[in-house]
């Protein structure tokens, strides 16, 4: 079968084995029911360090030291790490990246960066450059907060489409060879950048939605899938109202989503009520994968999976001057024999 | 598959309008009503204080006034409570001075890990500033219209 | 009594910032800014001073309260000096809550550190 199908999607015709996954939370994310599956959890907001930032960057390394334990293999032996997070100049990837010595590429794919990083991981290891590739994103409230919202001790309330940004880190080791109990990717379809018009960046499900409607519905045009396929169509953060409009831009296709359907930002808050529209950040995703999915696939509970993390690529500078958010979506199929 | 041939912009735009959840309008304002209200008791607790036990005049007692409440609002936002009553109060913190001085704290602390001076020094004003600009500026405009009215 | 309506009109001027919280699109920044440089207006006008009369703190707690006093200032200023008391009318009759805001601010920042919210 050839790699390129048609337009988006590729296929890992080589073995791309998931063989390391590690998950690193806040105190909030350890309290709901996802809770005993993250791999290390933090009660306080620094876990000990001096800023927010700096703790940012502990969680995002723990996160891959975690991963590359599992591998079995050292940071040595990993040809590549591929992070990202939300943070001005991606600096808890970049500044761990410093610390883990593994030769790097940075990438800004806003809370679809678990997915966008994975895929270009999977090609790497598909195409013969690389054994293994670390695959790392993180995020943390008070950071995405400073740096697009508002100060934390600031006394306005949340609007009722709001998000809170994840406290978490994800990391997976993509390697060439593994188990065969270990999940694979076995495609990837890469998203476009669209733009609806929205402009409230509290808003950012509404934001997300088609561009996660396009990617879905493209990924299962090119390889042929019924959506029923997959046990789970996992988004990463779209939240209540954005998961809401995809089951309309999908239904409005004949595609059926809400039965398999599970999306992390909704599923991490699903028991706070103060959280509105669920939680977001890369690290919603990218713990959820590694700390719920891929262990339940490794067990059998789950044996196919699109995991389709959805990015919000705005700044405060392109919200300050009016413009409206652009968003993007990116699919890998994950699966075991 | 383009998503841009099923469904236009506007036609998106509208779509969301209308499936976002609604804010309870009823609810919000007896909420900000009743902080509100509740705050502006307190400060006017402390003019009669200004007023009457220490003696200022009416100048001096509204200027007091408006040192004591503009402490309050930030030892409440030190404190880490003035975001909890502003999450149920609405404008009804927002609104009163208290909620200036909130906006003043809390800007600052964010930045503390900046340092005391391009952190804290730079950043007090960063959400409160225009506050300052606009009401100094329009009082200004608004004096030599009347000088030149008189 | 004073207490009373300093509650009525207090609310009922907080309860305005509220319906165009929630009604526009306009961020508390915004709604800030219109609430001072109205008190400023509305006291220019004269609309200001029978509220004021009336709700006492709830007219001057509220931030159209710092508008009024920002524009008596700039009357009195004229006032008293011509065309430069327009200048250093408003900021000498709120002297105090700048100073206030300046210094305590500082200082609750430098003596506090921030949490994320529970």
């Amino acid at each position: 079968m050839d790699k390129k199908i048609k337009k988006a999607t590729v296929f890992f015709a080589e073995s791309v084995y998931i063989t390391g996954f590690g998950s690193v939370v806040g105190k909030k994310e350890k309290d709901s029911w996802l809770g005993s599956w993250f791999d290390v959890a933090f009660d306080e907001d620094l876990w000990g360090e001096k800023s927010w930032e700096k703790c940012e960057r502990k969680m995002f390394l723990r996160a891959v030291e975690v991963a590359l334990a599992k591998a079995g293999i050292t940071e040595k032996k990993a040809d590549y790490l591929i992070g990202g997070d939300l943070l001005n100049q991606i600096i808890s990837a970049g500044f761990s990246a410093r610390e883990l010595g593994i030769p790097f590429f940075g990438i800004y794919g806003a809370c679809s960066s678990m997915a966008e990083s994975m895929m270009l991981g999977a090609m790497l290891v598909d195409g013969g450059f690389a054994n293994n590739v670390v695959c790392a994103t993180s995020s943390h409230f008070a950071t995405a907060e400073r740096q697009f919202r508002s100060p934390l001790e600031l006394g306005t309330p949340k609007t009722t489409t709001a998000q809170w940004t994840v406290v978490g880190a994800g990391a997976s080791v993509l390697s060439k060879q593994g188990e065969p109990f270990y999940p694979k990717i076995t495609y990837a379809t890469t998203g476009r950048v669209l733009d609806f018009g929205i402009k409230d960046a509290n808003n950012m499900g509404a934001a997300m939605a088609p561009a996660a409607a396009e990617t879905i519905m493209l990924h299962l045009e090119e390889t042929g899938r019924d959506i029923s396929y997959y046990d789970k169509i996992v988004t990463g953060d779209l939240g209540k109202l954005g998961a809401g409009i995809l089951f309309d831009l999908l239904n409005n296709e004949g595609i059926r989503a809400c039965d398999n359907y599970f999306d992390c930002g909704i599923e991490i808050y699903k028991e706070n009520n103060d959280m509105h529209c669920g939680g977001s950040g890369c690290g919603c995703g990218g713990s959820v994968l590694n700390g719920y999915f891929i262990k339940n696939m490794i067990e059998g509970t789950y044996k196919k999976i699109l995991f389709v993390a959805t990015g919000a690529l705005l700044s405060p500078t392109s919200t300050g001057q009016g413009e409206s958010i652009p968003a993007i979506a990116h699919a890998i199929a994950i699966e075991t024999e | 598959m383009d998503i841009k041939k099923s469904i236009n912009k506007k036609q998106y735009q509208k779509y969301v309008k209308e499936k976002m959840p609604k804010s309870k309008l009823l609810k919000e304002c007896a909420l900000a009503y009743f902080f509100g209200g509740i705050i502006c008791m307190i400060g006017q607790g402390v003019y009669d204080l200004g007023n009457y036990f220490f003696n200022f005049s009416k100048d001096e007692a509204s200027s007091f006034t408006a040192i004591v409440m503009i402490f309050l609002g930030s030892f409440l936002t030190g404190l880490g409570v003035y975001d909890i009553i502003g999450k149920h109060a609405g404008a009804g913190s927002i609104v009163p001075i208290t909620g200036f001085a909130n906006s003043i704290v809390s800007s600052a602390m964010d930045f503390k890990r900046e340092g005391l001076v391009m952190g804290i020094g730079a950043k007090l004003f960063s959400v409160a500033g225009p506050v300052l600009v606009y009401g100094i500026t329009s009082a200004v405009i608004v004096g030599v219209i009347y000088f030149f009215a008189k | 009594m004073d207490y009373l309506w300093s509650f009525i009109i207090g609310g009922a001027i907080c309860t305005i910032g509220q319906v165009l919280l929630s009604k526009t699109n306009l961020n508390p920044g915004r709604i800030l800014v219109l609430f001072v440089t109205g008190g400023v207006i509305l006291g220019a006008v004269g609309v200001y001073k029978p509220i004021a009369e009336l709700g006492k703190a709830g007219a001057t707690v509220p931030l159209t309260g710092f508008g009024y006093a920002l524009y008596q200032g700039a009357f009195e200023g004229v006032d008293k000096s011509g065309l430069l008391g327009a200048f250093t009318g408003p900021v000498s009759s709120t002297a105090g809550g700048i100073a206030g805001a300046v210094v305590f601010g500082y200082l609750i920042a430098v003596l506090f550190n921030p949490n994320t919210k529970k």
